[in-house]
């Protein structure tokens, strides 16, 4: 299977400082804490909220296409734009807005090392106001499933060994000892895990300063897990923004040919009757 | 060529974050002032998501409001017994 490293979609936060406000660049904030964004950000930067901008309202899917072109379009933001985003939680809901770009094909989308964390880390400015932006036209490719997986194609996985299954979440959530993350909603039925899968928290990605590890260091990561380009990879955690973090290392940063984040995640497959279970 | 923004940036100011325990889960706490506003942010260590947050016009204030905030979510998430 082909490895193919891109490091062009990792920018740091001096490059922003730099090119936040240029033509043909779009800085966007996505938080897992939707009021962020207006605590301050990076100047010129527009936030988009992942419960309301980025997902389908009444049904459970990603955002529509036509809700996603009429974002970007009102975001200032063109099939030309360079989209860089950030946020909090090490690049969670940015890691998720950058796999639904992918899923509808934006060419140059980036995501800043290290997020809000580093950003605020630095002392670097930070900006209460709105741009003002002028609108664009969007057009949208055709969803590229190839770096998705549903339901289907996991118990497939599950039981044939098709693909390694990797589960982001904590240890704790991995054995069922808690429904979810500390502090947060529980949204399962069951705790526990997918019968087969590897725990590789998605926080061992990152390094304390909110920025990912080396490919030197994720690659004996992975690894060390028996987690390789040369078999397809399908991570998943509760609501799938974790595991977009985890699919943007292995694609991004490793380059693996053949990874794809089961969005549905454990708040589906922890409420399906009768789904086989490990803890 | 950059674009002419009206931009308010300010650079936040007594940026700290620590870690500390709260009802038996570790927890980190982020406070920094904008203007005149402190801002506090609490996140758990494992899985590292924030959760609670608050503003103040002091830091003792902000981060008061905050932890009362995190000790309430906290209390609500249940723990199942660890498999055997």
């Amino acid at each position: 299977m082909m490895t193919n490293t891109l490091p062009g979609v990792l920018v740091t936060t001096d490059w922003v400082a730099q090119h936040a406000t240029d033509a043909g660049v779009r800085v966007v904030e996505v938080d897992v804490d939707t009021s962020a964004y207006d605590q301050g950000h990076v100047p010129g930067a527009i936030g988009w909220n992942w419960t309301t901008d980025l997902c389908d309202t009444v049904v459970r899917d990603i955002v529509p296409v036509k809700k996603l072109e009429a974002l970007l379009g009102a975001s200032g933001i063109g099939n030309k734009t360079t989209i860089v985003l950030y946020g909090d939680n090490n690049n969670w809901f940015a890691a998720w807005a950058f796999w639904q770009l992918k899923v509808y094909g934006h060419d140059d989308v980036r995501i800043m090392d290290g997020g809000r964390k580093k950003w605020l880390a630095e002392g670097r400015e930070l900006s209460t106001t709105k741009p003002a932006v002028e609108k664009a036209a969007y057009k949208a490719s055709a969803p590229d499933v190839s770096i998705r997986a549903f339901l289907p194609e996991v118990q497939q996985a599950m039981k044939a060994k098709s693909a390694r299954l990797v589960d982001v979440r904590g240890p704790q959530e991995f054995t069922g000892e808690i429904l979810a993350p500390p502090g947060l909603p529980e949204t399962c039925q069951r705790g526990g895990h997918i019968p087969g899968a590897r725990n590789i928290p998605w926080g061992k990605n990152c390094n304390d300063d909110g920025t990912f590890k080396s490919s030197e260091e994720l690659k004996a990561l992975y690894a060390s897990q028996g987690i390789t380009s040369d078999a397809p990879v399908i991570a998943y955690c509760r609501i799938g923004e974790r595991s977009s973090l985890t699919w943007f290392a292995l694609k991004y940063l490793l380059g693996f040919g053949d990874v794809k984040n089961y969005d549905g995640s454990w708040t589906e497959w922890g409420n399906l009757v009768g789904a086989p279970i490990e803890k | 060529m950059n674009r002419d923004y009206e931009t308010q940036a300010m650079k936040p100011e007594e940026y700290s974050r620590r870690n500390q325990e709260l009802g038996g889960w570790a927890i980190s706490i982020e406070t920094y002032k904008l203007g005149d506003v402190y801002h506090c942010a609490i996140a758990s260590i494992d899985p590292g998501a924030r959760f609670a947050r608050a503003d103040g016009s002091t830091r003792e204030e902000a981060e008061a409001l905050a932890i009362e905030k995190a000790q309430r979510y906290l209390a609500q998430t249940r723990k199942f017994p660890a498999p055997s």
